[in-house]
């Protein structure tokens, strides 16, 4: 089977620093593959690359079979990827129902002739909008919140918000940085039973950054550890938590001596 | 040939003026990340407190005599550093926290309620005043350039206002906490730098700079009045910017540059109307090729 | 805000055209002050557009009111003289659009290039538009150049002021208050979030550019056929900063807000003239307090969450 993202020796390097060396790295259509690493090992930046936020300096990144090169984040969201941020990014001022209904247009040809015009298609149009979104608010037990300013959610809710909104651009990937960053055990379970949920329910494919090591294992079919940058390890959660060359990354030399 | 020395001469003497002014705004920017659009004002406010310091600075010193010209350079740059001081306080650091457009904002209004001050009748008024011969003039003539003494003093005393700003910047204390604040200010609080002093420091000395400005301003242009800040003080802060806002050795540059193309556009037959947008346009197009100035470096969001 | 928004403007269409049938038992002074008021309408909303909504800082909206000005007014100056006065609305209708769409092909050349730059590049960028134009204006002879242009028929009446800025509102309130609109506000709140949820970023900051310009160039117009003369130093640095600081007491991106600052900032100077030497001197401190004690604006209640129908 072809793979939905295809990473080829993907390097960036910003003036004398190289954050990501000759990576390689691919996500099947329905995978859950995991990227772990120390701080500071280029995870973020990554994805940074795959969305196109930055440009890699070499290497390829192809996503459906086609180059992502030169290619704008809003028009790699067409295309199907979706993320989430390490620090929580919602539209601040907007209300829950208002932050998905602004990631749910990237697929109407919702126009400003419709919204001046106001004519009935513009009506059918919203109602649509509406459904869409209450839709997915429901699925996640969002929706009685609907009017509620998106900043003033509990956190736990806020990162669930921007894990629909992600969503809601109908991708088929979608891109998680850290989401359990911030969360306690209890909250950490349920997130590793709702990224279970969202690959079902949605049949995507899902990438994941995290620093939980009990949440990537549990979650991840397959994982790929980055240290300095450069890929050190990959495969299954059992094969990289037995590998030597991981435990060092995290833990240093001494401890692999006692490990 | 003698033509474009000629423009040059000029220009760099209009380059230097403005590269003074904008060492203030750079230098505020650099610490409080903010432009202080009152500071052309300030520049205002020199050239005003040369005019009254004359007199009475002439009663002690011979007229038209080089040290009671830097005598009385000494009081305005001195007077216009309380100002500039008094300003940070009352207006600034009551809004030390808050968003930037609201400082931006409150910026612009400190300088409307000075200029519209100044402009009342009580005050200065707002006719335009002469400005009196601080020291004799004499124009050189060296084979069909036309050198005034003004200018050469305009260069010295410029060029000594510089050499006596990187001393301190880099060579003193203060200057070595300003560079610290600006680079990040809660770990200079962390060494013991006391932050207000610091940027009380930086509106001091930028004032200082405007005045003399301003004075060497009067000196060449003689006509004064209390919205000469407004355009010039525009020019000043575009070259900060051009040069890259926060950088100093930028703000020279950006005031010499913007001075020099200004006077060369001044002196074509076509462009000469159009003066007044030249440093817009410069600007206009810099940004366009290096967002944030010609000698800054790039800033890269973090995701 | 469906039907509903369009049986709004056209009540208020209305409602315009009636008073202005009448205008004529309307003392002249006050009736100059309301059309003022209206202009002011037109120029703060669509300034709110591209700094309250879309978040991008501009300092130089009197730029697009002074090509949409000249444009008009030149456009009348040249036919009006050649055709019978049955015209002069059309003259007047398609001078004004003239004039909006010029600004509009400005909004969009000070638009595009501006798009990387944040903050106070920004204003400082769009500031020195501001300046540029008005430069231009100053020294093109067909424009009059310093002395301006003057015997621009007086055909502004609170007709077309208020019909416009009825106009004016209706759009860039429906605009905005749609699942395409919030692509404005998202761009405003965290711009790589916008992107990353498929708004396209430069077309957001573009569009409100070229709308709020258009209409600024509309408010141009308007205001070149009510005092009957244009110079250009009326559309300096100061007259930008008069909008700004309508948008920002009307708290950025709230329109009600704005529409009533734009009217409290249009009357204020009027009964401040008494105090006329002193006017333009509590303008400014106005201005420093407002900011020191209120910066959302005079006008924002608790949190109004632009939640929209």
């Amino acid at each position: 089977m072809p793979q939905l993202l295809q990473l080829n020796q993907v390097t960036i390097r910003f003036g004398g620093l190289t954050a990501v060396s000759e990576v390689d790295l691919h996500v099947g259509p329905r995978e859950l593959v995991g990227l772990i690493g120390p701080n500071g090992a280029g995870k973020t930046t990554l994805f940074n690359l795959i969305t196109g936020v930055y440009q890699p300096t070499s290497g390829a990144i192809h996503f459906d079979g086609r180059p992502t090169a030169k290619l704008k984040p809003h028009q790699l969201v067409r295309r199907g990827i979706a993320r989430t941020f390490q620090n929580i990014r919602l539209f601040a001022s907007m209300t829950v129902f208002d932050n998905v209904r602004t990631a749910v247009q990237v697929h109407r040809t919702h126009g400003i002739r419709d919204a001046l015009i106001r004519g009935g298609q513009f009506r059918r149009a919203e109602a649509d909008v509406e459904q869409q979104v209450m839709e997915l608010l429901a699925i996640f037990h969002l929706d009685q919140l609907r009017n509620e300013p998106a900043r003033g959610l509990p956190y736990g809710d806020q990162r669930r918000l921007e894990i629909i909104r992600a969503l809601a651009t109908q991708p088929r990937l979608l891109l998680l940085d850290e989401p359990a960053a911030g969360m306690n055990p209890t909250e950490k379970t349920e997130l590793t039973e709702l990224v279970h949920f969202i690959k079902e329910k949605f049949q995507i494919a899902v990438l994941l950054v995290e620093h939980d090591m009990r949440v990537v294992m549990g979650i991840c079919e397959r994982i790929a550890v980055l240290d300095y940058g450069v890929k050190i390890a990959e495969g299954t959660p059992a094969e990289v938590r037995a590998n030597a060359r991981v435990v060092e990354a995290y833990l240093g030399e001494e401890a692999t001596k006692h490990a | 040939m003698t033509e474009f020395l000629q423009q040059l001469i000029n220009g760099l003497a209009l380059g230097a003026i403005y590269a003074l002014i904008a060492l203030g705004y750079t230098m505020v920017y650099g610490i409080l990340r903010f432009i202080n659009f009152a500071h052309g004002d300030v520049f205002m406010l020199g050239a005003f407190a040369g005019l009254f310091l004359t007199p009475v600075v002439q009663r002690f010193f011979p007229p038209q005599s080089y040290l009671g010209g830097i005598v009385v350079l000494l009081l305005a740059m001195a007077i216009c550093t309380g100002f500039g001081i008094l300003i940070e306080i009352l207006a600034y650091r009551p809004l030390r926290n808050r968003p930037k457009l609201t400082v931006l904002i409150t910026a612009i209004g400190v300088s409307l309620f000075i200029e519209y001050t100044c402009q009342h009748r009580l005050v200065f008024g707002a006719a335009p005043r002469k400005f009196p011969d601080l020291i004799p003039v004499t124009t050189w003539n060296v084979d069909q350039l036309v050198v005034s003494s003004t200018q050469v003093i305009v260069f010295v005393t410029t060029i000594l206002l510089l050499i006596i700003l990187r001393f301190i910047v880099q060579k003193t204390r203060m200057g070595t906490a300003m560079r610290a604040v600006s680079f990040n200010e809660q770990a200079a609080a962390l060494m013991g730098v006391n932050i207000n002093s610091i940027i009380s420091f930086t509106f001091g000395l930028g004032s200082a700079l405007a005045a003399a400005g301003g004075i060497l301003f009067a000196m060449s242009y003689s006509s004064i009045d209390p919205l000469m800040g407004v355009q010039t003080g525009l020019k000043a802060f575009v070259a900060a910017v051009v040069g890259g806002i926060g950088n100093l050795p930028g703000a020279a540059l950006g005031g010499i540059l913007i001075g020099v193309i200004e006077t060369f556009a001044g002196g074509i037959p076509g462009l000469s109307n159009y003066r007044d947008g030249i440093a817009f346009t410069i600007l206009i197009v810099v940004l366009i090729f290096r967002p944030t100035g010609l000698l800054s470096k790039p800033q890269v969001e973090k995701v | 805000m469906k039907s509903g928004a369009k049986r709004y403007l056209l009540l208020a269409l209305l409602a315009a055209v009636v008073i202005s049938f009448f205008s004529a038992y309307f003392n002249r002074y006050y009736l100059g002050v309301t059309i003022d008021v209206g202009i002011n309408i037109i120029l703060a909303v669509s300034l709110n557009l591209i700094n309250g909504h879309t978040g991008q800082f501009s300092l130089g909206h009197a730029g697009f009111m002074a090509v949409g000005g000249y444009i008009a007014a030149k456009f009348s100056l040249m036919l009006s003289p050649a055709l019978p006065p049955w015209a002069q609305p059309l003259i007047f209708g398609a001078g004004l659009l003239l004039g909006g769409s010029v600004a509009a092909l400005t909004g969009l050349a000070v638009g595009v290039p501006t798009l990387r730059l944040y903050g106070d590049y920004l204003a400082i960028v769009t500031l020195g538009f501001g300046e540029i134009i008005r430069v231009f204006f100053q020294t093109t002879e067909t424009f009059g150049a310093a002395t301006g242009l003057t015997g621009i028929p007086n055909w502004t009446n609170f007709g077309w002021a208020w019909g416009s800025a009825a106009i004016c509102v209706f759009v860039v309130t429906c605009l905005v208050n749609s699942t395409y609109g919030r692509g404005f506000i998202a761009v405003n709140d965290d711009e790589i979030a916008a992107s990353a949820s498929g708004v396209n970023p430069v077309r957001y900051k573009v569009t409100a550019f070229v709308i709020g310009a258009f209409f600024a160039g509309i408010a141009g117009g308007l205001y070149a056929h009510h005092k009957s003369f244009l110079s250009p130093t009326g559309f300096d640095f100061m007259k930008s900063i008069d909008i700004v600081v309508m948008v920002i007491l009307g708290g950025m991106g709230r329109t009600v807000g704005v529409i009533i600052a734009a009217i409290l900032l249009t009357l204020l100077p009027e009964y401040l003239r008494e105090f006329s030497d002193y006017r333009m001197i509590l303008y400014a401190l106005l201005i420093i307090i407002i900011m020191i004690t209120r910066p959302q604006g005079l006008f924002t209640f608790g949190f109004k969450v632009r939640n929209s129908k």
